[in-house]
């Protein structure tokens, strides 16, 4: 059997993920553990819900910015409609209602005015981040039994570690994702828009509708992003979620997903994202680093990524051109 | 009307004509709201007033905008231009309380700006790598490197004294403001570079197509890597600016947004990140644009949490005008109009 080269990136993601969960477990007791596994699953879910939606963009050769805004803003708005008596079940599927919505227009602005992707959800990041602050400017508590409850779902793991509620919400959709990238005929758009867009466009895909539809998509997950956030986090806060875009472009990105578009999986992002939790996991471990170390390790990490990459596509000619 | 195409089309090509149509717009909106909105006095030995106070407060965008023209001029886009002022702002704390003379801090700081520019533009020009994704890298850890440097060095947010460095920022020669002098100076220096060498040519035609002008004979790979450092050095200064103003080096919450203003700028300015074109003193129009409308939220009393969504309709605004399938649309709507 031949070994398809596809995964190769993938490959290297889970790689420098092992390696580095077993440099934690080498160097602090207790690390390799599954409760460190769920810790890191359910602090991290919101940001790889987030992220599954920017690889569906990103496969398709845009950028989404307005990730953290979404964010920030379904939680002000989950927030303030709780404390006006909405039951929250209701809220999380108005707003993402709301993503979606968000999302295919921003699509439509960028197909239609044939502008940059990055300008226009720039612009997304701006009236979303406005509205945050015309809706509240305090933190704003979410109180109701069904968030106790949401709250309280957990599956045991062996050992003493539990999947909570955000993972189980994290490891849905990203089944859903894996499933629309590899499985629909969407998916397949996707990947033959990011790859040649005008080639595609002579094959007969409807380029504008794909747009439409990937940044809808990207509107949905963040959106649900901003849900798990709201609850994991039970409060709202109109500055939540800010540069929290980078966070999910660096995981996509150390997923294995090339940015210029057509290359990468959506499993891959579990992967990046977790590699981000895991690498602020193992600071908080240390004790004697700081906040400070995170930000120089992701970007030297990311660093690494784009070289290996950079490796991958010259040797393995990933992209299939000449 | 028979000189239709005369005057009046010529005036509707100058593509000065937006930015400073919006900026009339802004003040004759202003002049309404607040009655005394032009006064300018003198407090202090220096001037006071809502236009000096806009062109003050434009100072660093606009300064960070240029350098960024310069970039998004090779078709690439610098987003580290946020981190580089953080890192900045770190090492002038540093080396002003290790005792260094104030002269000498200001060159190191400059360095900052050549060396961050300089890793930009090896990894887009040599590496190759896509600049968004290339800047990425330093503006995810640029701002762990400023708060490294201020806890090996000087505590949480260490504060300096610089009168030197304060002066440039917040002092004043002749009733005008110090800092407008030093970006007046900066300007001059890069249009001088791009338009009285042939390096602008030069950005302008990689930016356009780096295959034919390589061909052409030109080192894509080295003008690229130079604009990326011009875009550091604009910045440095514009750090320079913004870290003695607070005297404070705060490297999580300085210029947060800046390299989002700074391609606000660059692209009202009426430049294309498509690249191929400079256009400097479109993109000052265009920081002073943004500081006018900043201002004037402020100014009518609305509350400030506006102004974040009045940027974001005023940048969707300026994308539909410079968008041919919207104008051909809005064509199609007057005509039926007219009809």
């Amino acid at each position: 059997m031949r070994f398809n080269k596809k995964y190769l990136p993938l490959i290297a993601t889970v790689a420098v993920f092992l390696a580095l969960f077993l440099i934690g477990g080498g160097m602090y007791r207790n690390f390799l553990s599954t409760m460190v596994l769920g810790n890191i699953l359910a602090d991290n879910s919101f940001i790889i819900i987030a992220a599954i939606g920017a690889t569906f963009v990103i496969l398709s050769g845009g950028i989404d910015l307005s990730v953290g805004s979404m964010i920030g803003f379904v939680g002000v708005c989950m927030a303030v409609l709780d404390s006006m008596g909405w039951h929250p079940i209701i809220t999380a599927a108005v707003m993402i209602l709301f993503g979606v919505a968000f999302g295919a227009a921003q699509g439509y602005v960028i197909d239609f005015c044939k502008i940059q992707p990055f300008i226009v959800t720039l612009a997304g990041l701006f009236l979303l981040r406005g509205l945050c602050f015309m809706v509240t400017l305090d933190s704003v508590p979410i109180r109701h039994d069904f968030v106790d409850f949401y709250s309280s779902i957990k599956i045991p793991l062996p050992g003493r570690g539990v999947i909570r509620s955000s993972a189980i919400v994290m490891l849905i959709a990203l089944a859903v994702g894996i499933f629309i990238s590899h499985f629909t005929r969407f998916g397949n758009n996707v990947y033959a828009l990011g790859g040649d867009a005008e080639s595609a466009q002579l094959m007969g895909v409807n380029t504008r509708r794909t747009t439409v539809q990937v940044y809808a998509l990207a509107g949905f997950f963040s959106a649900l992003a901003g849900v798990v956030y709201a609850m994991y986090t039970s409060s709202g806060y109109p500055l939540a979620g800010s540069t929290l875009e980078l966070s999910a472009i660096a995981a996509v990105v150390l997923g294995g997903t090339l940015l210029t578009g057509g290359v990468g999986m959506v499993a891959g992002t579990l992967f990046g994202g977790m590699i981000l939790g895991l690498i602020s996991t193992l600071i908080i471990f240390d004790g004697s680093l700081n906040s400070a170390w995170i930000m120089i390790i992701s970007g030297a990490l990311l660093f690494a990524f784009i070289v290996l990459h950079k490796f991958l596509i010259g040797t393995f000619n990933l992209r299939g051109s000449s | 009307m028979e000189n239709k195409g005369g005057w009046l089309h010529k005036f509707r090509q100058n593509r000065a004509v937006w930015p400073i149509l919006a900026l009339i717009i802004i003040f004759i909106v202003d002049a309404i709201i607040s009655p005394g909105f032009f006064n300018v006095r003198i407090v202090e030995g220096r001037l006071f007033g809502n236009i000096i106070d806009i062109v003050y407060r434009a100072v660093p965008t606009a300064l960070i905008a240029i350098g960024m023209a310069v970039v998004i001029g090779t078709k690439g886009i610098d987003l580290s231009v946020g981190s580089i002022v953080a890192i900045c702002g770190a090492v002038i704390a540093w080396r002003i309380n290790a005792g260094d003379p104030h002269i000498v801090v200001l060159i190191y700081a400059l360095a900052v700006g050549v060396v961050c520019g300089a890793w930009n533009g090896f990894l887009v020009s040599v590496l190759g790598i896509q600049p968004i994704i290339a800047t990425l890298i330093l503006m995810v850890s640029g701002r762990g490197i400023g708060l490294l440097i201020n806890l090996l060095y000087g505590g949480i947010d260490p504060s300096f004294e610089s009168p030197l460095l304060q002066g440039m920022s917040t002092g004043s020669v002749f009733y005008i403001p110090t800092r407008i002098f030093v970006a007046a100076a900066v300007f001059i220096a890069l249009w001088a570079l791009i338009r009285r060498t042939a390096l602008g040519l030069f950005v302008e035609a990689v930016g356009g197509n780096a295959a034919a002008s390589n061909l052409a004979g030109v080192n894509a790979r080295l003008i690229i890597f130079v604009a990326y450092i011009v875009c550091g050095i604009t910045t440095a200064c514009a750090g320079v600016i913004m870290t003695a103003d607070t005297h404070t080096s705060d490297p999580v919450s300085v210029a947060v947004y800046s390299e989002l203003d700074a391609i606000l700028a660059v692209v009202i300015g009426g430049a294309s990140l498509a690249g191929g074109r400079i256009y400097l003193g479109m993109t000052v129009l265009g920081a002073l644009v943004i500081q006018a409308l900043t201002t004037s939220i402020l100014i009518s009393g609305l509350p400030p949490e506006y102004n974040l969504m009045i940027k974001a309709l005023v940048v969707l605004f300026v994308l539909f005008l410079q968008s041919e399938n919207a104008r051909a649309t809005v064509k199609l709507i007057f005509k039926r109009d007219v009809q």
